[in-house]
């Protein structure tokens, strides 16, 4: 049976979100910055024709900001991860197989539908997002995933296709991969396209025609499975169940460096704070608790790195007993002297939380501790994430380690006392 | 033999004791209850209000142009973006980059927004004007 992928890709999507709820910004140069206020992440269409390129530091163009009266805002992942779950609950009312590829992107699997005009789907695909989210979506259809993509991005740019193209005929197909360039062909990374132009491929035709035994020379496996989906010989399934979490990291590189085991203490007991009530959200336990910091990774000398594992006896996602081991093993691997510049906690060996065989030496009072847990996350979520938290993590914001975000929208649709309002 | 930079925290220590519990007694199932057959669900208020969760969005009224429609500033309004705006709808709408609820009217092909307050002129739609319907307002919440 011929496979139909759809690929819907959001436009400028976190741009987009804030467009919905502040519509003055709507035509506007608007730039989002990523934590720590460091690198645009996101560009409106105006703002890319001012010149300001996708992940360019955002000290360097702080003069172009000000020139063209760019609005510059700090990520709000509040609001763009429930407005992304808005948009895929959208997409399943079309069909019931979405693959969610990333916070902006989803597979659609077309496969089962027959006799449907695509085009016309897509365009009410397309409508419906922007009616009932508010966010501007493009959509590619093809055979295979690759192509799919391949066609979204072409729907994007095109006036003509106004966000929505199906490629399925392949004697649109042609003209479409002559048209892409091989560093916009999903899996050929900026290497792999340097590689290929020096080869003389420079479009997405070229390397569908191009030999196979040359193509698995240079780019192994994967480079082939890319050109046989480019030949419509779709080798990548469609996955529309996640795979089970393998384990959750929380760290962050410090926009100064920091240097005493009071800042990383704080800064430790944070990330499990929060990587504790990501494995309360999912209700599984982690059996190994990892921590790491480092120094700069750029600078000459002075470099230092370092991580230790420790095995938890009771698989728990319980805050307070995490961060002591987490600050125990941080006095393990702590250097005075040095400057670092990111630390981390990662927890894995994850276990579904209602199947921990406890201890039979266990001192922890274990069901104390878990009404405990869902007293805080309870606080938590109604009050605003933050409210309740462990005395190590930080009482006041402390500037050294915390990220900075400097013009962050309100969570428009995670808290009550943040609302957009009307009048 | 501990790896290096791993550590299992089990420390033994003789010398304080933990006292355990001993299960004497045999554990027997729950009971039935009588009202078992007869349960019927909870009353959920998100699924009375909400019918279209991904399209639903709540705002926060400011002001008082809709006070004689019984919204009042501080009250919470439920909007769902997919329903369609009709006649006679109380609808969220973009006004020159501005969110504002109102009445809509449309008649003989012309829309016009429409307060509910003595002291608020109605906004008749023309082309010039930067307009587009934002939701639809289905239900308020006002506490007293």
């Amino acid at each position: 049976m011929a496979r139909v992928f759809a690929l819907v890709d959001c436009n400028n999507f976190y741009v987009s979100c804030e467009r919905v709820f502040n519509p003055k910004l709507v035509g506007k140069p608007v730039v989002v910055l990523s934590n720590n206020d460091g690198c645009v992440v996101s560009r409106s269409n105006e703002a890319k024709e001012a010149g300001i390129r996708m992940g360019v530091p955002a000290f360097e163009v702080r003069e172009l900001f000000e020139s063209r009266g760019v609005y510059v805002y700090s990520s709000n992942y509040a609001l763009y991860g429930d407005m992304s779950r808005r948009v895929m609950d959208t997409l399943s009312d079309f069909t019931p197989d979405v693959e969610i590829y990333s916070i902006d992107e989803a597979f659609l699997d077309l496969s089962g539908f027959k006799r449907i005009n695509l085009s016309e789907y897509g365009r009410r695909i397309q409508t419906a997002v922007k009616q009932r989210t508010g966010i501007p979506v493009s959509i590619g259809m093809a055979q295979t995933k690759t192509l799919a993509k391949l066609a979204a991005h072409l729907a994007k740019k095109s006036r003509k296709a106004d966000g929505v193209l199906d490629l399925t005929a392949s004697s649109h197909q042609d003209r479409a991969l002559a048209h892409t360039e091989v560093e916009d062909i999903w899996g050929i990374g900026k290497n792999y396209a340097e590689m290929l132009r020096k080869k003389g491929v420079e479009n997405a035709r070229q390397l569908r025609d191009a030999d196979d035994s040359l193509v698995r020379k240079t780019m192994g496996v994967s480079g082939l499975r890319t050109v046989h989906e480019l030949r419509g010989i779709s080798c990548y399934a469609a996955e529309t169940a996640p795979a089970p979490q393998k384990g959750i990291t929380v760290s962050r590189s410090f926009k100064t460096a920091v240097e005493t085991l009071g800042d990383l203490d704080e800064a430790i007991s944070t990330y499990v704070s929060q990587a504790a009530e990501k494995l309360r959200t999912e209700h599984v336990a982690a059996g190994v608790l990892v921590l790491f910091l480092r120094t700069n990774r750029f600078q000459e000398s002075g470099n230092y790195a370092n991580s230790h594992t420790v095995d938890l006896p009771v698989p728990t996602s319980d805050t307070s007993e995490l961060i002591r081991y987490a600050r125990a093993g941080l006095r393990e691997i702590y250097r005075e002297g040095f400057r670092y510049k990111k630390a981390g906690v990662m927890m894995q060996d994850l276990v579904p939380e209602n199947r921990i065989q406890s201890d039979l030496f266990d001192r922890v009072d274990r069901s104390r501790s878990e009404k405990l847990m869902q007293t805080l996350d309870g606080l938590n979520a109604a009050m605003g994430s933050g409210t309740l938290k462990y005395a190590s993590a930080g009482v006041t914001p402390n500037p050294i380690w915390r990220s900075v975000a400097e013009s962050r929208s309100p969570s428009y649709t995670t808290r009550w006392d943040q609302l957009p309002e009307v009048s | 033999m501990p790896k290096k930079n791993r550590d299992a925290p089990y420390d033994p220590d003789p010398s304080d004791p933990l006292e355990r519990p001993l299960f004497v007694s045999p554990v027997t199932a729950g009971f039935p209850s009588p009202a078992e057959h007869a349960i019927e669900g909870k009353l959920d208020l998100n699924k009375h209000l909400i019918q279209h969760p991904a399209a639903t969005f709540f705002v926060r009224v400011t002001g008082e142009s809709m006070i004689d429609a019984g919204i009042h500033p501080g009250d919470i309004a439920i909007v769902d973006r997919s329903l369609e705006p009709v006649d006679r709808k109380v609808v969220i709408a973009v006004l020159d980059g501005e969110l504002t609820i109102k009445r809509l009217r449309i008649k003989d092909g012309e829309w016009t927004l429409l307060p509910e307050n003595k002291h608020f002129e109605p906004v008749r739609i023309t082309d010039e004007m930067a307009f587009e319907i934002w939701g639809v307002v289905t239900s308020v919440i006002h506490l007293l």
